[in-house]
């Protein structure tokens, strides 16, 4: 047979679907894995971005360092911890394939995180001064809000890279759609690899489309218009913090 | 080979595997150096011809980010059986894609980001086309250049490592190697290794920013 019949065949055998080896198994796995390192890197990223952001103090040293994270190899370090005996394959491999993947997201997230959070004007949070706002409320209703879109920007990029880097942890422990690819690669086989690389390129597709949703929805409704998802690339530009744009993984 | 007591870094490891660590390494340098030429080259006239032609920006900034979307193992294992088995080609067609992505839209944003009245001025002062891109447009984007250049640098050396999976003596190799022996130390020196050279790469970027920049702004401040 030949390739692209193959690879239907590939998709309408329904013992590919089911059980632990199955797609729906996998896609789930990757899934799962993908979705707890974006909730902790973004909990760590937009925390401290804000904080720092907040503060203005630090906030480079603190960038600067995150963006030295980005030239940590993931495979490098996936492997390493792998082969640790206290950490290894505990949680079925998932404690080392996210601490390797969150790692991976929270440069991101915390470098657009501190820029948003920088970018808050400063007549603004005057403003909310001499509107009799506290310390707090300033923070919460005022800065947060406005930084939140950018941040969100972060987590976008981010969690694109988790779900396509997720794949490589199948080379450790993680049972998810990059055994596919690399049993397809072993076997010099395309119809796996391909099979799997769609079915990645499709999960993050979709990761891409909620995370544009959830950014849209933290948009307060005045901005929306005059910053949309240029007005933010604008913004990355202008602050010349266009080390903020992601890397493909 | 299996170590006994497993070290982060046994030293009798590098001194005794120096040869195949240096020629990984040179390997690895060596793709990541075609690489960011290579793209650079190609998305330097493509970056300015989506800047002039608005009509071509939603395609190749879409294509761009469907790219983004497939893993990298994916791309090298798709590109692999079509351009040849462990072929320099195979690795450099998905480094040379990612690369694209990163650096045209780091153009468009320099581009982008040229003042309307600076470029107003160029033209009343009777600039061409050609000589107001080569003289004004790009020296004011040369910054998000470089950002660009130094994003990608780095991000290749990363990808590089990956390309042991098809067959690529690179420092993935050592990676590979220590994973399969649970052995820590050439992880580790891959590790460092690629640190040091996304490093070197970032600072010769950081460095010729100074010296062109620092030209670009003074060829500016005496009119």
């Amino acid at each position: 047979m030949s390739f692209w019949p193959r690879l239907g065949h590939f998709f309408t055998t329904s013992a590919n679907w089911t059980g632990a080896d199955g797609i729906v198994h996998r896609v789930v796995l990757q899934a799962e894995l993908s979705a707890i390192v974006v909730v902790i890197a973004g909990a760590l990223g937009i925390g401290f971005g804000f904080l720092l952001g907040h503060v203005g103090r630090g906030g480079l040293v603190a960038v600067n360092a995150a963006n030295a994270a980005r030239a940590v190899p993931s495979l490098a370090l996936l492997t390493l911890l792998a082969i640790q005996p206290s950490i290894g394959l505990r949680a079925g491999g998932f404690l080392t394939a996210g601490i390797t993947l969150v790692v991976l997201a929270v440069p991101p997230i915390l470098t657009n995180s501190y820029v948003g959070m920088r970018e808050v004007d400063a007549d603004v949070r005057e403003a909310a001064r001499a509107m009799g706002m506290n310390g707090w409320q300033q923070l919460w209703k005022v800065e947060v809000p406005l930084a939140l879109p950018l941040a969100v920007a972060g987590l976008r990029t981010a969690a694109v890279e988790v779900v396509a880097t997720a794949t490589l942890a199948a080379y450790v422990t993680v049972n998810d759609l990059g055994v596919y690819i690399f049993a397809g690669l072993s076997t010099q086989d395309s119809v796996e690899t391909v099979a799997g690389s769609l079915l990645v390129a499709l999960l993050a597709l979709l990761t891409d489309l909620l995370l544009v949703g959830a950014y849209r929805l933290v948009t307060p409704e005045p901005l929306r218009q005059r910053r949309g998802a240029r007005g933010a690339q604008v913004l990355r530009r202008e602050r010349g913090a266009a080390r903020a744009v992601g890397q493909p993984s | 080979m299996i170590a006994v007591s497993n070290p982060l870094l046994q030293w009798s490891y590098v001194t005794q595997n120096i040869g195949t660590i240096l020629s990984a390494l040179a390997r690895q340098a060596e793709l990541t150096v075609i690489a960011v030429v290579l793209g650079f080259a190609i998305s330097l006239p493509l970056g300015v011809l989506v800047w002039r032609y608005a009509k071509a920006r939603p395609a190749v900034l879409g294509f761009a980010g469907v790219l983004y979307t497939i893993p990298s193992l994916a791309l090298f294992a798709l590109v692999q059986p079509i351009v040849g088995y462990f072929s320099t080609t195979a690795a450099e067609i998905p480094l040379v894609s990612y690369t694209l992505l990163i650096l045209v839209r780091n153009i468009l944003a320099g581009l982008d980001g040229v003042p309307d009245d600076v470029r107003e001025a160029a033209r009343a002062m009777g600039y061409a086309p050609l000589a107001q891109l080569l003289r004004v447009d790009l020296p004011l984007a040369l910054p998000s250049i470089f950002a660009g250049l130094r994003v990608a640098t780095v991000t290749v050396v990363g990808l590089v490592t990956i390309t042991t999976f098809i067959g690529q003596n690179v420092l993935g190799q050592l990676i590979t190697q220590g994973f399969e022996q649970t052995y820590n130390s050439p992880i580790v020196v891959a590790l460092v290794l690629s640190i040091a050279l996304a490093s070197v790469g970032d600072l010769l970027f950081v460095g010729l920013e100074r010296v062109t920049v620092r030209w670009g702004r003074s060829s500016r401040s005496p009119a």
